[in-house]
C-alpha cells in the first residue's frame, strides 16, 4: 500500500507535528545566523592569552605553551619557507607551543570574515593580488604595534636591537599613522626587492650590446634592437600596468629628486603635475609609441615575460622576483640582468645608479588575535640570521636581513640586482602610494595604459591622475598617510 | 477531519522559507543597511545616511557602467533573439514538408546538439577560451590566421570602441544555444495544420515566419527578453576574466558588477559598493517590470 498523501488531512496528526518539529530543529541554527550578520564585530572580543615570563631567550614575553596560527600567501615565494624554516624555528624556541599553518592564494577572501568576526589569526603574510588593505586594517586597530619587536634584542646578538639588523628604511616603510595622530610600525616588509629594467645577458652579449646608462644611449639601443626585428621594450597592459608607472615615477625621481615621490605619496596638491613627472611621462610615451608593440596591452605579465625568454622582447620592467617567477620558462644561459631605469637629462638630481628598492612582502601580527606576543616572537625568529638564511636558500631571494644573505650564491639576476643596490649607495628610494591608496594605483594603471599605448599625451596623463588624487584627498572615509 | 492541514503545510514551508529568508532576503536587506554606512569590511560600520548615493551621482565609472548596461540591454536580447529565432526556424520548419509535416533543414538534429554546447561550458571556461580566440598576436585563434594571410591583427579587446562589442559577441555566442532550444520547444507546439493552410494559400517561408511563427511564439519571446535583459545586467564573469585591466581599456567594458567588485574587494569600500548594489537592484527590477508591462499583449489562442 502506498502512503502517498492523497488525503493529507488523514495523516496521523502526531506524525505531522513530529515532522514539523524535526524541520524546525533543522532550521533553528539558521536563525542564529541571522543575528550574526556580516558586519557584526567587536561585540565578541577574543579572549587573549596572557604573557609568558620574559627572559633573555624570550624578550617579548610570549606565552610558552600558547598556540599561534600562521597564514602564508602561497604566491611567488610559495609556503615552503614557512613550513620548513620559520615554523620549525618557532617550534624549537617554544616546544610546548603549537604552530597552526594555513596557506592561501586569496588572503582577503580567507581572512576578511575572520577579522569581521573578531577571530583573526596571529600572524599574516598579507600579499598577492587579494591582500587586505593595510590602511583599513590600521584604521580599525587590527594591527599590533611592532615597536617592541624592533627594540627587542636580536636572536643572534643580544647586544643588538632587531631594528639594527635590517637594512635602513625597512622599519620606516612599515610605519603608518594611527587614528590618534601618532605614527607606529605595524608592518614588516621582509623581502628585499630591487626594481629596474631586465634584459638577457646572453642576447646582449651575442649582439655586442651594452646596458645603456643615459637616455640617449637607451633610445639609440632601442633603435638598433628594432632593426634586428626584436621588440625593444614592453610591459603587459592587461594586468601589470603598474610595472610601467613604476618606471615612469622612478625616472621622475631621478629628474627631480626623491621629493617628487614624497609629494605624490603625501597627496600634496599638484604632486602629479610636477615637471619631473610630466617629463618622464613624455619620454616614456615616446618609447611606447616607437619601440613597443600595441598588442602588449592585451597580454598578461606572464605572456610578455615568456616573449622575453623567447628572445622576442629586449627590455622588460619588473622587480627582482622576476628571475624566480620565470625559472621554468627561462632557457639555459639566458642570464637575467638588471639595469637601473635610465635618467633623462644631464641635469638630473639623482645619479644614473640611483634605484628603487624596498622591502617587499608585507607581514603583520593581529592585535586582536589570541596570542599577539607569540606572533611578534615569530617575527623575531624570522628576522634571525637562521630565519633569513633559510628563506634565501628556499626561495632564492634576499631578505631585509643582510646577515642572512652574506656569501650566498645568488642566481645571476638577483646577483645583478644586489650589485646595483650596492652601487646605488645612499641613492635608494621608494614609493608607497599604491599600498596606501589602492584607488590611486588603479587610476595610475589605467592612465599608464592610455599613455603608453598612445591614446593620451603626458599632459592628460598627469591631469587625470591628479584629479583622482585630489578626490581621494577630499574623501573623508579614506585614512590618509604621511611620510 | 482536516484539522492536520495547517501544521502540515507550515511544517513543509518552514524550512525552505527560513533558508530563503536567511540566505536571500536577509543579505538583500543588509545590503540596504550597509549602503548607508562607510563600512570598510573590518570594524563596526558608521552611519553616513545617503552620502554614498550622493557620491554615486558624480562617479564617472559608475555612469560608464550604467551606459554599458544600456548598450547591453539593447544589443544582447536583440541579437541573441534574432539569431536564435533564425536558427530554430531553420531547425524546425525551415526544410521541406513531408507527409504534411514540416521538417527542419537537413542535419537539424545534429545542429541542435551543437548549438547547445556553449551552454554546457562554465562561464569562466568560456572567458578563458575567448582569451585565446581574441589574443592580439600571432598565437590568437583569429589573429593567427589574419597575420598568416598578411593582415594586421585586430585588437579586439584593446581598441576602446571594439572592446565592448567583442564582449557582447561572447555573451551572444554563449546564450544563443539555450534560446534555440527554448524557441524550438515553442515552435514544436505550433500545430502543423496552420503552416499547411498558410502554405496552401501561397505563403512563402518569410511570410510563414512573420505571420505564423512569430505571433504564435510571442509568450516565449517575452520570457526570453526578460531573461536576456537580466543577463545584460550581469556579464560580470566574462568582463572580469576577459577584458584587459579589469573592465578596461579605461573602463570601456566595465559593468556595474565589476565596479561593485572593485570597490568592495580592492578598495575595501563595502558601504559604497553596497550602494552600487542597491542601484543595480532597482535597475534590474525596473527593467523587468517595464518589459513585462510593455510586452503585455493578448496571446493568440490555438
Amino acid at each position: 500500500m502506498s502512503i502517498t498523501p492523497e488525503h493529507p488531512a488523514e495523516l496521523d496528526r502526531r506524525t505531522v507535528l513530529r515532522r514539523a518539529a524535526a524541520v524546525g530543529m533543522l532550521a533553528t541554527p539558521a536563525i542564529g545566523l541571522l543575528s550574526a550578520c556580516a558586519t557584526s564585530s567587536g561585540d565578541e572580543e577574543n579572549e587573549q592569552v596572557g604573557g609568558g615570563t620574559k627572559s633573555a631567550t624570550n624578550p617579548l614575553g610570549a606565552k610558552e605553551d600558547a598556540p599561534i596560527e600562521v597564514v602564508i600567501f602561497n604566491g611567488g615565494y610559495g609556503e615552503k619557507y614557512a613550513t620548513d624554516v620559520h615554523e620549525p624555528l618557532y617550534k624549537k624556541a617554544f616546544p610546548k607551543s603549537e604552530v597552526k599553518h594555513q596557506a592561501t592564494q586569496a588572503v582577503s577572501t580567507v581572512l576578511q570574515p575572520r577579522f569581521a568576526g573578531g577571530n583573526p589569526p596571529e600572524f599574516v603574510n598579507n600579499s598577492g593580488e587579494k591582500f587586505l588593505d593595510f590602511g583599513a586594517l590600521v584604521n580599525d586597530g587590527q594591527l599590533q604595534d611592532l615597536t617592541e619587536l624592533w627594540d627587542a634584542p636580536s636572536v643572534d646578538d643580544a647586544s643588538k636591537k632587531v631594528r639594527d639588523t635590517v637594512i635602513p628604511g625597512v622599519v620606516e616603510q612599515g610605519m603608518f599613522n594611527t587614528a590618534d595622530g601618532g605614527r607606529k610600525p605595524f608592518v614588516l616588509y621582509y623581502v628585499s626587492t630591487v626594481y629596474g629594467i631586465w634584459y638577457s645577458g646572453k642576447l646582449f652579449k651575442d649582439n655586442g650590446w651594452t646596458a645603456p646608462t643615459n637616455w640617449e644611449q637607451f633610445k639609440a639601443l632601442c633603435e638598433q634592437i628594432k632593426a634586428k626585428g626584436i621588440t625593444p621594450y614592453g610591459y603587459a597592459g592587461a594586468n601589470a600596468a603598474y610595472y610601467q608607472w613604476n618606471v615612469i615615477l622612478t625616472q621622475a625621481a631621478k629628474i627631480g629628486g626623491t621629493d617628487v615621490l614624497k609629494n605624490i605619496d603625501n597627496l600634496e596638491d599638484g604632486a602629479w603635475k610636477q615637471d619631473a613627472v610630466k617629463q618622464a611621462a613624455e619620454a616614456w610615451a615616446e618609447i611606447g609609441a616607437k619601440y613597443s608593440d600595441k598588442s602588449f596591452e592585451g597580454l598578461k605579465h606572464t605572456d610578455v615575460q615568456l616573449r622575453q625568454n623567447q628572445g622576442k622582447v629586449a627590455f622588460y620592467p619588473s622587480g627582482d622576483w622576476l628571475e624566480n617567477e620565470q625559472k621554468k620558462d627561462t632557457p639555459a644561459g639566458f642570464t637575467y640582468q638588471l639595469m637601473p631605469v635610465p635618467g633623462l637629462t644631464a641635469s638630473d638630481k639623482l645619479p644614473a645608479t640611483a634605484i628603487r628598492a624596498a622591502g617587499g612582502e608585507g607581514y603583520f601580527v593581529s592585535s586582536k588575535s589570541k596570542n599577539p606576543r607569540g606572533g611578534m616572537e615569530y617575527m623575531r625568529q624570522m628576522l634571525s640570521k637562521a630565519g633569513a638564511r633559510g628563506f634565501t636558500e628556499t626561495v632564492g631571494a634576499a631578505t631585509v636581513v643582510p646577515a642572512g644573505s652574506e656569501g650566498f650564491q645568488f642566481p645571476p639576476g638577483v646577483a645583478s640586482a644586489q650589485a646595483a643596490l650596492k652601487a646605488a649607495g645612499k641613492d635608494v628610494f621608494n614609493m608607497l602610494f599604491d599600498n596606501w591608496y589602492k584607488e590611486l594605483d588603479t587610476e595610475a594603471r589605467t592612465a599608464t595604459n592610455e599613455l603608453m599605448f598612445g591614446r593620451i599625451k603626458a599632459d592628460a596623463f598627469v591631469e587625470r591622475i591628479q584629479k583622482r588624487a585630489d578626490a581621494i584627498k577630499k574623501d573623508s572615509s579614506v585614512t590618509k598617510f604621511k611620510r | 477531519m482536516r484539522h492536520g492541514k495547517y501544521p502540515f503545510v507550515i511544517g513543509f514551508l518552514f524550512a525552505p522559507v527560513t533558508l530563503y529568508v536567511v540566505f536571500v532576503i536577509a543579505p538583500y536587506a543588509q545590503a540596504f543597511q550597509i549602503s548607508m554606512t562607510n563600512w570598510r569590511g573590518l570594524s563596526a560600520p558608521q552611519w553616513v545616511g545617503f552620502d554614498n548615493y550622493r557620491r554615486l551621482l558624480d562617479d564617472g565609472s559608475f555612469w560608464k557602467a550604467v551606459q554599458h548596461h544600456g548598450v547591453l540591454l539593447l544589443a544582447l536580447p536583440l541579437i541573441t533573439i534574432a539569431i536564435a529565432l533564425f536558427f530554430s526556424f531553420l531547425l524546425n520548419v525551415g526544410g521541406k514538408s513531408s507527409g504534411g509535416q514540416r521538417q527542419g533543414v537537413w542535419g537539424a538534429k545534429f545542429y541542435r546538439v551543437v548549438f547547445f554546447f556553449p551552454q554546457v561550458l562554465a562561464v569562466a571556461i568560456i572567458a578563458v577560451l575567448f582569451q585565446m580566440v581574441y589574443r592580439p598576436n600571432e598565437s590568437g585563434l583569429i589573429n593567427g590566421v589574419l597575420m598568416k594571410l598578411g593582415f594586421d591583427p585586430v585588437l579586439f579587446l584593446i581598441r576602446p570602441n571594439l572592446a565592448l562589442w567583442s564582449i557582447i559577441a561572447v555573451l551572444v555566442w554563449q546564450a544563443v544555444g539555450f534560446y534555440v532550444v527554448l524557441f524550438s520547444a515553442g515552435m514544436a507546439s505550433i500545430p502543423g495544420e496552420i503552416y499547411e493552410a498558410a502554405e496552401m494559400d501561397g505563403a512563402t517561408k518569410v511570410t510563414l515566419f512573420f505571420r505564423v511563427t512569430l505571433p504564435l511564439l510571442w509568450d516565449t519571446l517575452q520570457v526570453a527578453w526578460v531573461y536576456l535583459g537580466i543577463a545584460a545586467f550581469d556579464a560580470f564573469a566574462i568582463v572580469a576574466v576577459l577584458s584587459v585591466d579589469g573592465g578596461g581599456p579605461d573602463g570601456a567594458t566595465t559593468v556595474l558588477a565589476m565596479e561593485i567588485y572593485r570597490n568592495a574587494f580592492v578598495y575595501s569600500k563595502y558601504g559604497y559598493a553596497s550602494a552600487m548594489g542597491v542601484a543595480l537592484f532597482f535597475l534590474t527590477l525596473t527593467f523587468a517590470a517595464l518589459t513585462l508591462r510593455l510586452t503585455k499583449r493578448e496571446s493568440v489562442e490555438y
